[in-house]
């Protein structure tokens, strides 16, 4: 029999105010194994915590109920209250007569006794507490960042400058992602490269952080602390030690007629190629579905013309184990495909672009040098119309759009539009908006100089068709402030096209066993308080994989997760959440059925040898829940068809003893 | 007067199956509408109007026989509020009342050509009468 | 094989001769056009879904077929657009599709599992393209056509499900079989002005020019369609640029076009 010490707490007049907390200690003191109890004015004071230490030392108690406030508030409070008075911390129990009461209720007497049957709940549960222990599991001391655009640069750089080595997975030949491609950035208008090139070279040169380009994660195993990771570094066909980035290969490789996607197919690279100019590693890569001499040996001039001797075609994929303590989920967004938006006819006129087509357009390392002319022809575009929410806002049906608002493309386009009018002066600049949101500093004042200083003419209402005529794109579209149709003739037009995460996004969180939402963001653990860290212990975001955002809000969030990682790599052992899932073995049947459920993937099998009553051995499929990985959401416990999952200090017994006690 | 036009407004909404709620005003129906200059009251507006249940004007305007029924309205809409629905469920609104019409048979002769398909007849009828 | 044809009032009337390609072409590429018994006017026009009385015209081709088991096939847009949203009413909406049996009354309920196409489907889903360019015996070498869907066919789309509505190829690629040179217009599927023709004409003849003016911009030398409506609107409305029937070109690919026009 426990000896239960019960201690009320009048919270100021927040509790006392509506519950009779003299009659509540009244009422709990003849309940199963309450030997002690007591109200006080506020029990978490260091007064009220003293009267817990001395209650437990007189009365020799063994288990503890504070009826207070939410367990969310206190409950940590009082454990360790509870511990240095002795007693395992696992031996308090918080009856929530705050939250759950005294707030909700208007008059004494149904206070009062809601508090007092919500005591005896906590008192029946803490009858059947059993004294619980933490595991503890070691910490690989090194992170994986897997994606290398500004998200993924700004983690490794900020864990690595904590002395803790990173490795950068990214699928490209380079890093650097969307922000490379990008001309200036808002609200300040610096040149992206100018701003993001320094931080790729800061990468390449510190010593702490090793780059796997033109790479991707395999598999992932293991658990927070403890990943284990296989890493595919693609065959380049290239040497990259050796390589030196000359581009002497790249200038006399003779397939010329390769869409570059760096500038989004508007111009062609070679089979072999360096993205761009400032590549990290600058190190050249063979396509191989357009190289000759690997699809039927006739060529190998690259071969010839390397002094280096780099180039490499019978280079195979290349498998890399590596432990890691943490990984940082950094795999960015793409613009949606275009195909189901036809009535602006992106796929029937080359001058409908996207606005991420328009910065390679204007960038000065793009196709055209930065001078902005429509693909069709080459000529100057007099009148652009740019029109915004181009499914985004979309909710008409899921294949077609997206329901979320893509939160980047109102200042891309207020930028977009001022740039051309900056440079252009006698172009004529329309941009059709829903509605225009600029939150964010100094983002408002942006797109009112785009308005009031570069005569920038921005129009309430949608494009509802664009119809190519000659070297024309007529644009039908309405102007619901005039409440008018509008027809323009335009010379290019521009779609600000939603954003969606990266297709590699869904089989990592699959790998990771971290959650998804339905547009397949990666989900925070909590969208406030704790919003850079997946729900699956280990695993933290960075970047627009989680959510729409622009560069300043990527590099804040990028910084918050890499010091997470650094809170995590700096233990040298972790503890665990002791309430965790485990099997009674000799009522599982192996039936799978938690492990299907555990969304972390805690729940392994194995094959057990169980003495028999004829003194025979008999093998038997059981769960087994590592400790380390297990959050105890007991998810398998509910699943269990046997009733052999039971979860640590809320066993069912535990929780059906709460019944009993408010039904009593 | 009000309530009654209130609850011609959600008989209009519940025979039509539109949610008018569903709109965010960004007027794209009404910027794709090839009738757009022939209506006094565009899609974005039928839409906007029945929602506050403001159909007198709706019911009384020329508008409801301009409406093409090309869908283009309907298969544009980011949301999925099917503006052509409500038009016609206005539409029928107004023809079901006692003698409201918006063509005499008397009338088709008159506008018939030699090359006039049959199939602008009935279609004309189906949408200007009972 | 043989599909249950419904040709639609205007197929007997002002536009016989589509009735005629489309069903010496179909056996010409070995499919029988099986007009159905007692048909009668689909309405030309679908509305709204609380207006069942209107739709049983449809409801009656539909389950003829069923009892056939043949599919339906119509080529006139707006029949093919009336029985096919009916049909997808019957399917989807159970109050409709029990009000609808209970008003006709017959022995057999009908609950909407006819196979409705409009002769383009037939010719791309069952006879097939290829098969098509292989029967050619006299391709449109050299011909200039913009095929013009308007907007029966495509919409509503979550219904129609022919093609991609803002950017549809099955028009495109049966001409390319015929080997016509095809003009895409982004116009192809925008309104002629419909039946507001007969009211309207002066407002027709503006949505009919801004179809024919830009398929002429756009290099076409004539157009093709498969609405007798559109038919009328873009060729009364524009001297520059003929429009035709599909059928006919189809006729006239497969050689059999002096044969029908002598019928």
């Amino acid at each position: 029999m426990q000896r239960i010490g019960v201690f009320v707490c009048w919270c100021g007049s927040n509790i006392a105010g509506t519950v009779d907390v003299q009659a509540v200690s009244e009422a709990l003191k003849t309940e199963p194994g309450v030997v002690f109890f007591t109200n006080y004015q506020y029990m978490c004071s260091q007064a009220g915590q003293d009267i817990i230490i001395d209650a437990v030392k007189e009365h020799n108690l063994t288990g503890i109920v504070v009826c207070s406030c939410s367990p969310r508030m206190h409950e940590a409070t009082f454990r360790k209250t509870a511990a240095a008075a002795g007693l395992n911390p696992y031996m308090v129990e918080i009856a929530n007569i705050r939250e759950q009461c005294s707030w909700v209720h208007k008059d004494m007497a149904s206070g009062t006794e809601k508090a007092i049957i919500l005591g005896k709940a906590a008192i029946a549960k803490v009858n059947l507490n059993a004294p619980l222990t933490p595991g503890e599991s070691p910490v690989t001391k090194r992170a994986l960042v897997i994606g290398g655009g500004i998200a993924g640069i700004q983690t490794a750089l900020d864990i690595a400058d904590a002395g803790f080595p990173v490795d950068i997975v990214e699928t490209k030949p380079t890093i650097g992602g969307k922000m490379a491609q990008l001309d200036k950035t808002f609200p300040t208008l610096d040149c992206a490269a100018c701003i993001l090139t320094p931080k790729m070279v800061d990468v390449a040169q510190n010593d702490k952080i090793r780059i796997f380009s033109y790479s991707e994660v395999q598999e992932i195993k293991g658990f927070v602390g403890n990943f284990d990771v296989t890493i595919k570094k693609k065959a380049r066909f290239v040497k990259e030690e050796i390589c030196t980035g000359c581009g002497a290969c790249v200038e006399k490789c003779p397939m010329k007629k390769i869409p570059n996607e760096f500038n989004l197919g508007m111009d062609n690279r070679r089979a072999i190629y360096i993205p761009f100019a400032q590549a990290v590693p600058k190190v050249a890569t063979i396509d191989p579905s357009a190289c000759n001499m690997l699809k039927n040996g006739k060529c190998g001039v690259c071969s010839k013309v390397c002094t280096a001797g780099a180039i490499d075609y019978t280079q195979k994929d290349e498998f890399i184990n590596e432990k890691y303590g943490a990984i940082v989920v950094a795999t960015g967004f793409n613009p949606i495909s275009m195909d189901k938006f036809d009535e602006y006819a992106y796929n029937q006129s080359k001058d409908v672009i996207t606005s991420l087509e328009f910065e390679r357009l204007t960038n000065a390392a793009g196709p055209t040098q930065g001078k902005l002319l429509r693909p069709s022809d080459l000529e100057h575009p007099h009148t652009i119309v740019f029109v915004q929410c181009v499914g985004s806002r979309c909710a008409a049906c899921a294949e077609k759009g997206k329901e979320y608002c893509s939160k980047i493309c109102c200042m891309y386009t207020a930028k977009h539009a001022m740039l051309v009018r900056d440079k252009y002066p006698d172009t004529e600049v329309y941009v059709f908006y829903i509605d225009v949101r600029t939150p964010g500093k100094n983002f408002d004042e942006f797109y009112r100089r785009a308005v009031e200083e570069y005569g920038v003419k921005y129009i309430k209402g949608m494009v509802g068709k664009v119809t190519p005529e000659g070297n024309k794109l007529k644009v039908r579209a309405s102007d619901l402030i005039a409440g008018k149709q509008l027809n323009i003739d335009a010379d290019l037009v521009v779609l600000a096209v939603a954003i969606e995460p990266d297709k590699s996004a869904r089989p990592l969180a699959t790998m990771l066993t971290a959650s998804m939402d339905t547009n397949d963001f990666f989900t925070e653990a909590h969208p406030k308080l704790r919003p850079v860290e997946s729900p699956t212990a280990g695993v933290f975001l960075s970047g627009a994989c989680q959510g729409p955002k622009d560069i300043p809000e990527t590099v804040s969030q990028a910084s918050a997760a890499a010091s997470k990682v650094i809170g995590l790599l700096v233990k040298d052992k972790l503890k665990g959440n002791p309430c965790i899932a485990s099997a009674n073995e000799l009522m599982c049947n192996g039936c799978s059925t938690c492990a299907n459920v555990c969304p972390y993937g805690a729940i392994t099998y194995i094959d057990k040898e169980f003495p028999m009553f004829d003194r025979t051995m008999q093998t038997r499929r059981v769960a087994q829940v590592n400790p380390a990985v297990c959050q105890g959401c007991g998810a398998c416990t509910v699943a269990c068809m046997s009733g052999a999952m039971d979860l640590r200090g809320f066993a069912s017994s535990q929780i059906i003893a709460e019944v009993d006690a408010i039904c009593r | 007067m009000h309530n009654d036009s209130r609850k011609i407004a959600d008989e209009i909404i519940l025979r039509s199956g539109v949610n008018p709620r569903r709109c965010m005003k960004c007027g794209k129906c009404s910027g794709t509408c090839p009738a757009y200059e022939e209506m006094e009251y565009h899609p974005h507006e039928f839409v906007y109007m029945v929602e506050s249940g403001e159909v007198e004007p709706l019911l009384n305007s020329k508008s409801l026989y301009m409406c093409l029924s090309c869908f283009a309205c309907v298969d544009r809409c980011p949301r999925g509020v099917e503006p052509a629905k409500l038009v016609e469920a206005v539409r029928n609104a107004y023809l079901r009342q006692q003698d409201n019409k918006h063509m005499n048979a008397d009338d088709v002769p008159a506008k018939l050509d030699d090359d006039l398909p049959q199939q602008a007849i009935v279609s004309a009828f189906r949408k200007y009468r009972k | 094989m043989k599909v249950s044809y419904f040709p639609g009032c205007t197929l007997k009337n002002k536009a016989k001769i589509l009735d005629v390609y489309a069903r010496r072409c179909a056996e010409v590429l070995g499919v029988t056009l099986e007009e159905i018994d007692n048909w009668q006017c689909c309405g030309g026009v679908f509305t709204s879904k609380d207006e069942p009385g209107s739709k049983l015209s449809s409801v009656r081709a539909l389950k003829f077929a069923f009892e056939k088991s043949q599919p339906l096939v119509s080529v006139c847009s707006a029949c093919h657009n009336v029985l096919k949203q009916t049909n997808h009413l019957m399917q989807s909406d159970e109050a409709f599709c029990t009000k609808v049996n209970r008003y006709m009354a017959e022995d057999s309920a009908y609950d909407g599992s006819t196979q409705v196409y409009h002769y383009l489907e037939l010719l791309r889903d069952v006879v097939g393209f290829d098969k098509i360019r292989e029967a050619v015996v006299n391709p449109l070498k050299g011909r200039k056509i913009a095929p013009y869907y308007g907007c029966l066919l495509l919409r509503p789309s979550s219904v129609m499900q022919m093609d991609d509505p803002e950017n549809p190829t099955i028009f495109e690629d049966l001409l390319r079989a015929l080997g016509a040179e095809v003009v895409v217009s982004s116009m192809r599927n925008e309104c002629c002005g419909g039946y507001v023709t007969m009211e309207k004409p002066e407002f027709a003849k503006k949505k009919s020019l801004d179809i024919t003016s830009n398929m002429q911009a756009m290099g076409a030398d004539m157009i093709a369609t498969a609405c007798p409506l559109c038919k009328y609107n873009l060729d009364k409305n524009s001297d520059a640029i003929p429009t035709v029937y599909f059928t006919e070109l189809l006729a006239e690919a497969l050689g059999v076009k002096e044969e029908c026009d002598n019928a």
